[in-house]
């Protein structure tokens, strides 16, 4: 069981995870997701501060997957994409929806998905998904 | 149970999955005559979860969408009641789920509610007492399910996923709630026991001594209380477990049939369980004019029946704008064939 990852590391990350919460740098405006610790731009003069992105973007380069790791077998074949985000940052998931729409350029929007179970008995990863609209 | 006019709805939305699957295509697994069961349910093809969403899904699309209507910060939100039949965990709430995705921060109480299908409207009422006595300033209530019939069973035409979220407040109101009253007994017409997979009825049973007779009852306590006949509402939604009760149940009550026509959303999307009456409730909301009034009345088996006497205000037109309608989740749809579905759903088990 590859996936079965540990719950405390799951927990740390739920903000992220759930809600698309990066950073966003004072003295520039670069915003950051995932969030950095320091503004590689500033270095000592950046002022980074918690900033909630809006989830919506559009696809940036995407690749169907037809072999699956292990606990994703039964999602084949999905859709795996860099989406550019509205703020700037790029991010990798899972695109849903009507895959008919699916092509560079595509707009997207977060919606909240189920991610993979830790088998029967462990937990339920949550997380984004990106649905064309 | 009367209110003070002054609380009510403050934002509500709804979700529905995109996936259809049509009556026909079922009738066709089983062999039976796909005509006579639109004719016999007025269900014509149904909402299917993907294989990546469950109630806590739902239930947090819905969410969203009622906090853009109700222009708060999620931070004001005091309490979350999730209303459900089909908790992704037994033990685990979803309501905190709910919580962490929408970022309420964690200064709110939360509980999760089983009443068969009336559990959502349960919680818009525990919502409202809690902001009428001045305990919260916003609470939140959901009705979300993924609900299933075993395969073959005359359940699986009508068994479908969807959700509709609520912010309850006193402050910009857009849906006055005027009043709120329940009719419940110990009936036994549906239940499902620990560890079983799917649900079991009792037929016919289901009828009379259960829906007609909660919903009826709840109804004319609502009625008595406001001291207002059933054919003074502009707007009725009753619980849709087919098409048919609800209609019966507007005949009994004398209620005019028309009046059904913007909640009835059983027929395109089948019956969303702890869902069903509430996605009513925004279907209705979506159309409704200012001023009118809307009776909504839930049924959950084992039983009992939530009704509302619910007074739109002139801030439906303006906040209706801030988020996807019924309507928009109801023309996003693929459908799907039985194999597909029955493999999203997890019906094939080794
Ligand atoms: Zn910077």
């Amino acid at each position: 069981m590859p996936h079965r990852s540990s719950v405390p590391l799951a927990w740390r990350r739920f903000e992220a995870r759930y809600r698309l919460v990066g950073n966003r740098c004072a003295n520039c405006g670069t915003v950051y997701f995932p969030p950095k610790a320091i503004c590689p731009k500033c270095r000592r003069k950046g002022k980074l501060e918690k900033c909630q992105l809006k989830g919506e973007g559009k696809v940036y380069s995407y690749t169907i997957i037809h072999a699956a790791p292990s606990g994703f077998e039964k999602r084949v074949p999905y859709c795996i994409a860099i989406i550019e985000l509205d703020e700037g940052p790029r991010v990798m998931g899972e695109v849903v929806g009507d895959l008919a729409l699916l092509d560079i350029g595509a707009r997207v929007r977060a919606v909240f998905r189920k991610i993979y179970e830790d088998g029967e008995d462990g937990i339920i990863h949550y997380g984004l998904k990106w649905e064309l609209v | 149970m009367k209110l003070d006019g002054k609380v009510g709805i403050v934002g509500y939305g709804c979700y529905v999955p995109m996936y259809r699957i049509k009556v026909e295509e079922i009738a066709s697994v089983w062999g039976e005559d796909a005509s006579r069961i639109k004719n016999g349910l007025l269900v014509e093809e149904k909402a299917i979860a993907g294989d990546d969403e469950d109630t806590a899904t739902i239930a947090v699309e819905a969410a969203r969408n009622a906090i853009k209507r109700a222009s708060i910060a999620p931070e004001q939100i005091g309490a979350i009641y999730v209303g459900s039949e089909s908790h992704p965990y037994v033990v685990k709430p979803t309501a905190t789920i709910v919580g962490e995705a929408l970022g309420v921060g964690n200064d709110y109480t939360a509980a999760d509610l089983e009443f068969a299908c009336k559990a959502g409207t349960a919680g818009i009422q525990m919502c409202l007492g809690l902001v009428k006595a001045g305990m919260i300033d916003y609470g939140l209530a959901i009705g979300a399910d993924t609900a299933q019939g075993a395969p073959g069973d005359a359940l699986e035409y009508t068994a479908a996923s969807g959700g509709a979220a609520f912010v309850i407040g006193r402050k910009d109101v857009l849906a006055k709630v005027l009043a709120t009253a329940s009719f419940s007994s110990d009936t036994p017409d549906f239940w499902r026991r620990p560890f079983q997979h799917y649900p079991r009825h009792a037929a016919r049973f289901t009828g009379a001594p259960a829906y007609f007779r909660h919903v009826g009852g709840a109804v004319n306590f609502l009625l008595e209380e406001m001291g207002m006949k059933a054919n003074e509402f502009d707007h009725v939604v009753f619980h849709m477990p087919n098409g048919k009760f609800p209609l019966r149940m507007a005949k009994m009550l004398g209620i005019e049939k028309d009046k059904l026509e913007n909640g009835f959303v059983v027929s395109k999307v089948g019956n969303t369980y702890s869902g069903s009456s509430l996605l009513g409730l925004c279907a209705t909301l979506d159309k409704a004019k200012p001023g009118e009034l809307i009776l909504l009345a839930s049924f959950g088996s084992g039983a009992g029946s939530d009704a509302f006497a619910i007074e739109v205000t002139e801030l439906i037109e303006e906040k209706r704008e801030l988020a996807p309608t019924f309507e928009y989740y109801l023309n996003r749809k693929v459908y799907v064939s039985y194999a597909r579905y029955a493999k999203m759903r997890g019906k094939l088990k080794e």
